[in-house]
Parts: structure tokens; C-alpha cells; sequence
């Protein structure tokens, strides 16, 4: 199941939207998942998946890969879906016992897991064409200006992009450690709540230790790297806007323009 | 018959660009109180295969018998058959929790359900069979230094009273007196204990001084099984594979290569001095 | 560059060593379980080095023998509490020089994903030359030239995670040759890999000895790969206990031992034979050496 987190993990492929400006990847991410809350109407839910279609075709990472992200919260839409159902007041479809079922809540809980599935999708795309640190890199620039309210930016970054390069390190670490408490009799799948919460600790303990000596290491390594902090430092491939992301943000412009029409018309 | 492993297949990924046949067709068998080596190359599917002894990992085809009995059958105690097989991993860090050494190593057979008793008891055995002294029972487990630590997590998993143990690479990134300590533990759990000893190791001069038997793994399959005399005469095919033979063997196959007429199923080297000195002697 | 620094001559010999310590100590506080202090435990003590640019030293020691504390002085991430150590002409304790010693002496540790920033090969070799404010072209050459240097780059774009361990350790030899620094101090860089790997690695170290030139510093417990370097200092507890070349430290297996290490296997099997009475000279490193003195005698 850890593994079938897609969240976070980058794809190689040549396509245009590795290409891309990580910048135009944020701005375009965050206005699809405003676009995602706002829409309330099908012809609104039409206009996401024209887009969200189009930008998988164009990423060239297989739909496969990407679904597989949704098993991960799975549950979580059962869970919506069905407390959607049940608890949306409204014309009565079916009843049967203390149970009714509503034609709001088929509604709402058939928008609830769209909006869910689309949410994830969409922000996998864009972690999935994106490597973590030209994220990272993205937001560090596309939010320099917060500099002047004495926010930490380059920090920050960097701190997002040490996490994203160690979240697959330590999820092989955390299976290891399963592993070799598993061969101890360790039992992780039996027995109530309180006993499954305390069977964690032999998994919880080595890994933090692990997780400090690493940072303490990485730490290390990164000062006789010369690092010291976002003073004075380059980049291999300062960002640049090409022609490439000026169409995308005209792209980007029509896709605003159909939210809005959508919401004045439905 | 402790272990007999029949034709098993795992494939990782299966379905996926990222499938790989880690197990292909490997079949053995373990008897009580052998001494056996298991070498092959970084992917070769050797801890893939430690890992199913048991249990960890199933087989995607073929069967795992302990004892005669198929431990994929319907209500096998698994908590049980990894205590008869004890499994300890490269790294102690994966597995060292507790607030001390003792408490650390009563984990196991607490697990197994035992009295405290008995579980203080076995601790207590498994901590001395590792030769952790009692002063040092009390310590934090991260305060021990490197060999101990991979000492005391061989006690950990001794202490659930194994018949079988999967050692793997016990000794990698020890010093050398380090890496002494941990092979002549084994040579004691072995001789001394009659525990069945199976040594993960990538280094060919350790495996040639301690283990009788070698099983050799290559792209999933089990390669070569025999006495490991045997099979580090296979010289060519071992180094075809990127593995290697011991050096007392080595320089005894070029020493023959020169014409001195020596033995070349010579492996350690002890062996090597005594025919080396018999050869040149008999020359004269 | 050393003539940047030559305003007061610190050096005491004549010839200017790349690296130079005299009478190093490094000592820390041991505090008890309730935090309190227990004494002190001297970790580095009294070490004494000259090395030449262009040397390819190998220092060995057992474990807890002082020898990583040690190499953690080399590019000031310590600095010692006696003694004096210069860099280049830099003493490690000038703050001022700090960024000029870590450019100078580049550091390769023990587990390659602990030193991995980066989540592509070609960013984890930019990192250092991105601190250090080079130009983003001048960036994109040293990645490139440094990747052709360990041989590694056909794989720029790929992930570190899929690499084998021979091959993180060969981008983390890159990363620092990126700096274009004049030394590399390799802290146990093989430890925790295969014997593959390994061989890589130790491939990749002689061929920056002998063809560019950069002073090498290979901590290592495994005496196999310290046969190849032109000098051996051993360390136990805090001191250097030995040195001398591979040759002369390996023929002196006894003392070897006393130290908790021992010697290449070919050396231990040539020792035998000369201690049963052969005719074999001292020191013998590799198997052809050991054959042809026993066709000899």
C-alpha cells in the first residue's frame, strides 16, 4: 500500500509538460483545484475533464501509473460516497428500514468522489512531470516575493526538497524495518486498536533514529558542499521563460475564461 | 529435513514495465545442523530467497516445507516457523528499539507468547552465546558500538531458540577483528549449539574458512549447490558470473597455471601453506 | 590559487604541503546518562601529517580509532581543540577560510544516500558548484566534465534511487569534483557496498590519483584496497601507530594484528610461507608477486 503512493513521485518522459516552467505547473494546478470547488454543475465537471484529458495525453506518463494513486484513498471515497448517500437530505429514491436514499445524495456524493478523483489526478500530473527539486525550484522563484515579509523562501524549498528526495529512501527503510521486526514475531495485524498502536513502536523507534542519523549526515555532507543557505547561491538551469509557457498560460487564460462562463451560464 | 524448497518462482511487479523474476525454478533442501554459505551478485535473488525461508515473502509458484510440512497451508503458524527459522538482517539499526540491550532482546520470544520466565531466561542464553557480557545488558542499544550491535541483534533473534539461522552479510562494514568476532559466533552457534547456520556473505575467503556447503545464486536461479570445496573449483564459471574464488585458490590454480604441481581443491589458507611447502618439497 | 594566501607564511618546512597537522587533538566532553559530565575522551591525539599534493594516502584503522573524527578536520567541519592544521595554507580554524577550505578539500562519506540532494544525477552534481555562486554555463560543464570522470554520464538524467551503490558513490565522487577541489577525502566510501561496486569505486578514485592529479585520502578497513595507495598511515585510538608504504605497513603483520587488522589475504598466505621457512620476501601485495617468489624458491 505505501508503495501505491503516486503523490510526490516523479515520471521521466519527454513530453511538453516536463518541458514546462514549474511555474506554469503550479499556477495551473492551483487554478484547476479552485476550478474543481467552484464547479457545481456537469457542463462545469465537462470542462475539468476536457482539460484534465488533454493534460494526461500530453504528459505522456501512462493512465495505469497515475490511477494507481487512487488506491491509496480508496477508502476515503467509499467513506465519502456512501456517508454523501445516506445523509444528504432531499427527494426520496429509495427507503428501506431507517435508511433513505436521496437524489441530492447520489448528487453530491457522485461530485464529492469526482471532485476527489479529479484533485488527485490533477495534482499527480503535475508531481508526476515535475522533478521535486524543479518544484521546488518553481515555488522558490514563483514566491520570491514573499522575501520581503521576511519569509523564509529558499529555506523552505530546499527543507520541501530534501523531504521529497527522502520520502523513498525512508519508505524502503520503514519496509526493512517491518521486515526484520516480522522475523522477530512482531504481529502488526492482529489484536485491537491500543495493541495494533503499540505494535508500531518497534517499527517507529529505529526509524526516527534512522530518519536523525541521515539528517545529521545529510547536514554534514551538505556543508563540505559549500551550503550556506540562499546568499549568493546559482542555478544549473535558472528558470526562463520560453515561448512553450506563454502558450501554456494563454492555455491557462481560456481554461480561466471556461470557468467563468461556466459559472455565469449553469 | 528442516527446510526443502521445491521449484519456487517470485516475480516482483508482475504485470508492470517493472517486472522482474527474482526466483526463477530454485529448488533445495537445508538438513539439521548444516553449515551453508549463500553467495551470489547484488540482485541476484539471494536475500529474495532468505526472505521466503520464512515466510516473509511467498512464492509465486512451487512450495516452502519445514519439517515436512507445506507452510502455505491453511492455518500454518507463521509467528512460530520464524522462530524456528531466525532471520537476521544486514542492518542491526532496522530492528534495535528498546530502551536496553536485555529488554531489546526479550522482544522475540515474548512475541511467541512465552512466560516471562522463560523469555528472561533465553535473553539471558542468547546474550552470552553472543558473548555481550552482563554489565552491558542495561546499556542503550545505540550506545553499543558497531559489532555489537550486530551482536546483539543475532541475540535478538537467538533468543527465540531458531533451528535454522539466516545470517545476512553479518559482517559487512566491520573492521576486521569485527568481522572475526561475528564468523566465530557463527562457528559457535553451529558447532556448539548444532543451530543450522545459512551465512549471506559476498566475501569468498570468509565463506571458504567456516562454511561446508555453498549454494551459488545467479539472475534467480540457484546456479551451483555442493560442498564449497566443490564448488570453488568451477573458477571460470564463478568469475563469468562477476563472483570470484578464494585467494589461497586462486594462487594455487596459477601456481599450477606456472607448472609447480599443487592440488587445486585447496581452499584456505592453512591448506594453501601446507601444499604450497609440500609441493616445492617434493620438487627436490 | 595558494599564492592568494600568501600573505603570513604559517608553514614551518620548507616544502608546502597541501596538507599539513601538527600535533592535532581533538577532544570531546563524555556526559553520563543524566547529562553531566563524565570526562573527556581524547579522539584525536597528538596526529602529526604531511601530504604533498598529488599523494595517495590510505589511512587504516579499526573501528573507533579516531580515523573519521580525523578526516572531519581535513575541510573544517572540526576543528581541532590543540594543534594546528593548514589546508593549502589556510589554518582550519579561520572562520574567514571556511569556504575556501571546503572548495580545497572535498569529502565523500560512507552511505552514498545520506549525501544524495537531488533527485535527478545531474542536480545532485550541480549542488556544490551552486553554492559556491559559479556561473549556470560554467555549472553545466563541471557536471558534465565531472560525470565523464567517474563514467557516469550516460546516466544524468536518471533517478539516484535506481542506481547500484557503486554507481550513487561514483555521482557522490562527482558532486565533489565539481568544486574542482585540489583533495578528496574519502570516508569509508566502500563500506556498504559489494564487491562490484567496490571495484567501481576504487577504479574511479585511482584514475582522479593518476590522471588528475588530486591529492587522495582513502579511510578504509579493508586492507585490499589500501594496497594501491603510495602511502599507509594506520591509526589506533587517536594515534597514528604506523606508516609507511603498502609494501612496509603489510610486512609487519603482527603489529598489524595488535592493532585489531590484518593483512591482504595474499600477503597473510606469503607471510605463512616465509614464516615455515621459504624463501619469500616481506610485504608481497599481489597473487603474481606471491607466485613468481614461490616459482623462485
Amino acid at each position: 500500500m505505501i508503495r501505491d503512493i503516486t503523490l510526490g513521485q516523479y515520471y521521466p518522459a519527454e513530453s511538453v509538460l516536463h518541458r514546462l516552467d514549474p511555474r506554469v505547473k503550479l499556477s495551473g494546478t492551483l487554478l484547476y483545484v479552485i476550478s474543481l470547488f467552484l464547479f457545481q454543475s456537469f457542463a462545469g465537471y465537462a470542462v475539468a475533464t476536457v482539460f484534465l484529458v488533454t493534460v494526461i495525453v500530453l504528459s505522456h506518463v501512462p493512465v495505469s501509473f497515475m490511477l494507481r494513486g487512487l488506491k491509496a484513498i480508496f477508502i476515503l471515497l467509499i467513506f465519502t460516497a456512501v456517508l454523501n448517500i445516506f445523509l444528504t437530505p432531499g427527494r426520496e429514491l429509495v427507503s428501506f428500514w431507517k435508511i433513505t436514499i436521496t437524489i441530492e445524495g447520489l448528487r453530491v456524493a457522485a461530485f464529492m468522489v469526482l471532485r476527489l478523483v479529479y484533485l488527485i489526478v490533477g495534482s499527480s500530473v503535475m508531481t508526476l512531470t515535475t522533478t521535486p527539486s524543479n518544484l521546488t525550484d518553481g515555488l522558490e522563484k514563483g514566491l520570491g516575493w514573499l522575501k520581503f515579509f521576511r519569509i523564509p523562501v529558499h529555506e523552505i524549498a530546499m527543507m520541501m526538497s530534501i523531504a521529497l528526495t527522502f520520502i523513498p529512501v525512508l519508505l524502503e527503510e520503514t519496509d526493512k524495518i517491518i521486515k526484520a521486526q516480522q522475523a522477530r514475531g512482531a504481529d502488526f495485524e492482529s489484536g485491537n486498536i491500543i495493541r495494533r498502536a503499540k505494535a508500531l513502536v518497534p517499527i517507529l523507534v529505529p526509524l526516527f533514529v534512522s530518519a536523525f542519523r541521515r539528517a545529521n549526515d545529510l547536514a554534514i555532507a551538505m556543508e563540505s558542499r559549500c551550503y550556506r543557505g540562499g546568499e549568493g547561491r546559482t542555478k544549473m538551469r535558472p528558470l526562463r521563460y520560453t515561448g512553450r509557457d506563454y502558450a501554456a498560460y494563454s492555455v491557462l487564460i481560456v481554461y480561466l475564461a471556461a470557468i467563468i462562463a461556466v459559472g455565469i451560464l449553469f | 529435513m528442516p527446510i526443502l524448497v521445491n521449484h519456487i518462482d517470485h516475480i516482483y511487479n508482475p504485470g508492470t514495465v517493472f517486472e522482474k523474476k527474482a526466483l526463477s525454478d530454485v529448488s533445495f533442501s537445508i538438513e539439521d545442523g548444516e553449515y551453508i554459505g549463500l553467495v551470489g551478485h547484488t540482485g541476484s535473488g539471494k536475500s529474495t530467497l532468505a526472505l521466503h525461508l520464512n515466510g516473509l515473502m511467498k512464492p509465486d509458484s512451487g512450495g516452502i516445507y519445514f519439517d515436512g510440512v507445506d507452510i502455505a497451508s491453511e492455518g500454518y503458524d507463521m509467528k512460530a516457523l520464524r522462530g524456528k527459522v531466525g532471520l537476521v538482517f544486514q542492518y542491526p539499526e532496522h530492528q534495535l528499539f528498546e530502551e536496553d540491550v536485555f529488554t531489546d532482546v526479550c522482544f522475540g520470544p515474548k512475541n511467541l507468547g512465552l512466560e516471562r520466565q522463560e523469555v528472561e531466561l533465553r535473553a539471558y542464553e542468547a546474550l552470552k552465546a553472543v558473548g555481550i557480557e552482563d554489565d552491558r545488558f542495561y546499556v542503550s542499544p545505540f550506545d553499543l558500538s558497531g559489532g555489537e550491535k550486530r551482536r546483539a541483534a543475532i541475540a535478538g533473534v537467538l533468543a527465540m531458540k531458531p533451528k535454522v539461522l539466516v545470517l545476512d552479510e553479518p559482517c559487512a562494514g566491520l573492521d576486521p577483528h569485527g568481522r572475526e568476532e561475528i564468523l566465530s559466533i557463527a562457528d559457535d552457534l553451529h558447532d556448539s549449539l548444532g543451530i543450522t547456520v545459512v551465512l549471506i556473505s559476498h566475501s569468498m575467503d570468509d565463506l571458504a574458512e567456516h562454511v561446508d556447503r555453498l549454494l551459488v545464486m545467479h539472475n534467480g536461479q540457484l546456479v551451483m549447490d555442493g560442498p564449497t570445496r566443490e564448488v570453488f573449483m568451477n573458477r571460470k564459471e564463478l568469475e563469468a558470473m562477476g563472483l570470484a574464488v578464494p585467494e589461497a585458490a586462486a594462487v594455487l590454480s596459477d601456481l599450477k597455471g606456472m607448472g609447480l604441481p599443487v592440488r587445486t581443491d585447496l581452499i584456505t589458507v592453512e591448506e594453501a601453506k601446507n601444499e604450497i611447502i609440500r609441493a616445492l618439497r617434493s620438487r627436490f | 590559487m595558494g599564492v592568494a594566501y600568501a600573505a603570513p607564511i604559517f608553514i614551518l618546512n620548507d616544502i608546502m604541503n597541501l596538507l599539513d597537522a601538527n600535533k592535532l587533538v581533538f577532544e570531546y566532553v563524555r556526559r553520563d546518562k543524566n547529562g553531566d559530565v563524565d570526562g573527556f575522551i581524547r579522539a584525536v591525539d597528538e596526529v602529526s601529517l604531511e601530504i604533498a599534493q598529488g599523494d595517495f594516502v590510505a589511512v587504516l584503522g579499526p573501528n573507533g580509532s579516531g580515523k573519521s573524527t580525523l578526516a572531519k578536520h581535513l575541510n573544517s567541519i572540526l576543528r581541532p581543540t590543540e594543534g594546528v592544521l593548514y589546508v593549502d595554507g589556510m589554518d582550519t580554524t579561520d572562520s574567514d577560510k571556511i569556504w575556501d577550505i571546503r572548495k580545497t578539500v572535498g569529502m565523500v562519506f560512507q552511505n552514498p544516500e545520506n549525501q544524495m540532494i537531488g533527485t535527478i544525477v545531474e542536480e545532485d552534481v550541480a549542488f556544490a558548484p551552486e553554492n559556491m555562486g559559479v556561473d549556470p554555463k560554467e555549472i553545466r560543464e563541471r557536471v558534465k566534465e565531472s560525470l565523464i570522470t567517474v563514467e557516469m554520464l550516460e546516466h544524468r538524467k536518471a533517478s539516484p534511487s535506481k542506481l547500484s551503490g557503486g554507481q550513487k558513490q561514483r555521482i557522490a565522487i562527482a558532486g565533489v569534483l565539481a568544486m574542482h577541489p585540489k583533495c578528496i577525502v574519502l570516508d569509508e566510501p566502500t563500506a556498504m557496498l559489494d564487491p562490484e561496486g567496490r571495484k567501481e569505486v576504487i577504479r574511479a578514485i585511482r584514475a582522479l590519483n593518476d590522471v588528475e592529479n588530486i591529492t587522495i585520502i582513502l579511510i578504509t578497513h579493508n586492507m585490499e584496497e589500501a594496497v594501491y595507495a603510495d602511502r599507509i598511515y594506520v591509526m589506533n585510538k587517536g594515534h597514528i601507530v604506523m606508516k609507511g608504504t603498502p609494501r612496509e605497513v603489510f610486512s609487519r603483520v603482527e603489529e598489524l594484528e595488535e592493532n585489531s587488522l590484518t593483512v591482504p589475504v595474499v600477503t597473510k598466505l606469503a607471510y605463512e610461507l616465509k614464516t615455515a621457512g621459504l624463501n619469500i620476501p616481506d610485504g608481497i601485495l599481489t597473487k603474481k608477486e606471491l607466485c613468481e617468489a614461490i616459482c623462485r624458491s
